[in-house]
């Protein structure tokens, strides 16, 4: 099944995300990511889900149906800028401290944060991207880590 | 000069005034009295249910009769928990609702105070929309738009929870806004270009059936159903909720297809080779298993809603619209087509002659549901509002009560809510003082919601409810005789208790009996000369008796049960 991911434009009022969640799931689907953020107009917040549904076209009715939800717009994955972003603590000593801060380097992580026996990194990327450095970075004893969900956005056409 | 201050719940008033509501149900409590104070002093009236589930769906009663808003009061916590289930029913049947709820004080809120209940989140997947009032400013403008919500589109439930200091909080009225919903507009005129592709369908189909629905009734197009149906001789079934839409008897309608309804109707939509669906959502007792159904069908399927189409079956022709604008849209488009439908409808009358309900009165035996409201109904010269409960009994009168009005047949018919019967009729009674209203109902629904038979003892609401006392959950038994082995696990009731009559007269009620055949004019002629008092009937039917047709849940609706003979094939 391939992910679909759903443009969500939805008024920012109390109670929009739980609603939201709970059409989704009270159908019985599943969401892999959902982030939600304030967009350039007033009163409009901007949702990003991505689910890998068959039944898509019915969530997307049900959604429409919600007072609170503008408009639905379905992403086209050719057509679309998507980021995603990590923070990633990992274990460092002296043997493992210059290996792991070049293979972040080479990734185009971005070290936020080093202590003796740990470093902190940030990065942004595709969720792919994001995954092959998590596995990088794993040999060496990944302490913590935290993704936020993913956003996109339509390129013109 | 300085704005008059008014209270919270005096803005609640003062807009449930603006909006028209003439009548609302409720019980008070704690965080909603101040509410109750100024309602005392308003023209508006206000019935005391005797509990909220019951003033609920007196509420659903009242606008399933009218076709307008009903409204229903409660308090916080219980008397809002109470109240998810007619809001549930509201939602499954689209009848327009307004809930008007008490909350703890807006500084309690989250802190577990007394009586708090989440009544926002427990109603959510309840209501078609949900509020907290955050200021007593937004009153007037939240009630008019939940006013809209409920009535336009797919009209259903809205509930507006109100915290007591909110309700005693001094404000100013403020006019209400025009509504400005960018996320909230309903489709009401159908696409052209779909009611053409449509139109040249029907032109070109030797077997339509207009399969209809609720959708008609909310939409009041009975006229232009009419309409249509005549002018091209098509064929209609109407399912559970679109009973009235179109008239029994008429030669053209077919009445109920289902897991219980007639062989025709269900015959009729197999055989099809087009479904004209309007305000219908393929619901899992029209359709059995839908990989069965219609499978020689196009089908055109024209919603308000449209995430109702597509959703179980795919439609050639999608249509999103008012029920009416597209009956109104595909006369115009017929127009001058004649229908080559002559020898179809033939065949159907041929085959309701061979096929039809049937039912086995003996002279000394038991008494029959259906024989006792065919008596029924032959005693009654003007349109009854009838409103049932869910079971077996619920099926029969939906069978063989000749339905002519829209608006004259209230039941719960997407959520199966038992107790749903007496308060529906209460409310619907409340609308309509002076037209016969029969709430007839099983034996174990009416003891679901029974007390509020003293609601309308007390608030003068002459009701006349008929309990078919077979001393079963009827229908419960019918299942576990075909798919149990007999094995009656909690579903006998007992016809002596409690004593029907005696509840009744103990409630303020009149009590009547009958228990054979020579009972039933005398005693229902009693009962239809009482107009000043609530009356019931303790009808003592045969325990053991089916509903057929039956198509068994899941199966193929090529397969319709007639009778007990035909169950041994299962
Ligand atoms: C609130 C609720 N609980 C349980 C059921 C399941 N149920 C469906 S029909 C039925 C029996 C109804 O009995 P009765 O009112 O006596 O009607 P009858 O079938 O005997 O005509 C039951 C228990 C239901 N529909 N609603
Ligand atoms: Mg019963």
């Amino acid at each position: 099944m391939s992910e679909r991911i759903l443009s969500v434009l939805v008024e920012d009022k109390p109670g929009v995300l739980a609603r939201v969640s709970s059409t989704i799931s009270r159908r019985g689907f599943n969401i892999n990511s959902l982030s939600v953020g304030p967009t350039h107009i007033e009163g409009r917040s901007k949702m990003t889900i991505v689910t890998e549904l068959d039944a898509v076209e019915q969530v997307k009715k049900q959604l429409n149906k919600l007072v609170n939800v503008i408009k639905i717009v379905e992403l086209d994955p050719e057509m679309t800028i998507e980021t995603e972003v990590l923070l990633l603590k990992v274990s460092i000593n002296k043997d493992t401290q210059t290996s792991v801060i070049e293979k972040a380097n080479l990734s185009s992580a971005k070290s936020v944060d080093v202590g003796q026996d740990y470093a902190i990194f940030e990065m942004t990327g595709s969720s792919k991207d994001l995954n092959k450095f998590e596995k990088l970075m794993k040999p060496f004893g990944i302490i913590e880590m935290v993704r936020g969900g993913r956003i996109a956005i339509q390129s013109n056409l | 000069m300085t704005k008059e201050l008014i209270t919270g719940a005096e803005l609640i008033v003062r807009s449930l005034e603006h909006l028209n509501v003439s009548t609302v149900f409720g019980v008070p409590g704690g965080a909603i009295l101040p509410a109750y104070d100024p309602l005392y002093d308003s023209p508006i009236r206000h019935i005391l249910a005797r509990h909220e589930q019951g003033a609920g769906h007196m509420a659903e009663g009242y606008a399933q009769a009218t076709g307008e808003l009903g409204v229903v009061i409660a308090t916080s916590g219980p008397g809002a928990t109470n109240l998810i289930t007619p809001l549930a029913n509201a939602l499954m049947d689209s009848t327009p609702l307004l809930a008007i709820t008490g909350q703890v004080a807006s500084t309690a809120i989250g802190n577990d105070a007394f009586q708090e209940a989440y009544t926002v989140g427990l109603s959510m997947a309840a209501t078609k929309h949900n509020y907290l009032i955050t200021d007593a400013s937004e009153i007037p403008q939240v009630l008019k738009e939940a006013k809209y919500i409920a009535t336009s589109g797919r009209p259903g439930p809205v509930l507006v929870d109100v915290p007591k200091d909110i309700l005693n909080q001094k404000t100013s009225w403020v006019e209400p806004k025009d509504l400005d919903l960018p996320g909230y507009k309903p489709t009401i005129e159908p696409n052209p270009k779909m009611i053409q592709q449509a139109a040249s369908l029907i032109k070109s189909s030797k077997k339509p059936i207009l399969y209809v629905g609720g959708g008609i009734i909310h939409s009041k197009s009975h006229k232009e159903l009419y309409d249509l149906a005549t002018s091209y001789n098509i064929p209609v079934v109407t399912t559970l909720m679109g009973r009235g839409a179109f008239p029994d008897g008429h030669e053209l309608c077919l009445e109920m297809p289902g897991m219980h309804g007639n062989y025709t109707a269900t015959t009729s939509i197999q055989d099809s080779d087009l479904l004209i669906a309007i305000g219908v959502r393929f619901d899992d007792r029209v359709t059995a298993n839908p990989d069965f159904f219609a499978q020689n069908a196009k089908v055109i399927h024209a919603d308000i809603d449209p995430a109702e189409i597509g959703k179980v079956r795919e439609a050639q022709v999608p249509i999103v619209g008012d029920a009416k604008n597209v009956l109104i849209g595909l006369m115009e488009a017929l127009k001058g087509s004649e229908l080559d439908t002559a020898s179809w409808i033939n065949d159907l009358k041929e085959m309701k002659k061979n096929f039809p309900l049937s039912y086995d009165q003996k002279d000394d035996g038991p008494l029959k549901v259906p024989y006792v409201l065919e008596q029924l109904q032959n005693l009654t010269e003007e349109e009854a509002v009838v409103v049932s409960g869910v079971g077996q009994h619920q099926m029969w009168i939906s069978q063989h009560w000749n339905f002519t009005e829209p608006n004259t047949w209230l039941n719960s018919g997407g959520l199966g809510t038992m107790g749903y019967s007496l308060p529906a009729a209460i409310g619907a009674q409340t609308a309509f003082p002076d037209k016969l209203v029969l709430a007839l109902d099983g034996d174990g629904c009416f003891q679901m919601t029974c007390q509020e038979l003293i609601t309308a003892s007390t608030e003068n609401i002459p009701v006349k409810v008929v309990v078919f006392n077979n001393g079963n959950h009827g229908m419960v038994r019918q299942w576990q005789k075909i798919f149990y082995n007999s094995k009656f696990s909690a579903s006998e009731l007992t016809h002596h208790t409690p004593d029907y009559v005696k509840l009744a007269e103990s409630m303020g009620a009149v009590g009547l009996r009958m228990t054979k055949k020579d009972d039933v004019k005398k005693i229902f002629t009693e009962m239809l000369n009482i107009n000043d008092k609530p009356v019931l009937i303790d009808c003592v039917v045969d325990p053991d008796d089916m509903v057929f047709p039956m198509v068994p849940a899941g199966g193929s609706n090529d397969q319709v049960i007639m009778n007990k003979e035909d169950l041994k094939q299962l």
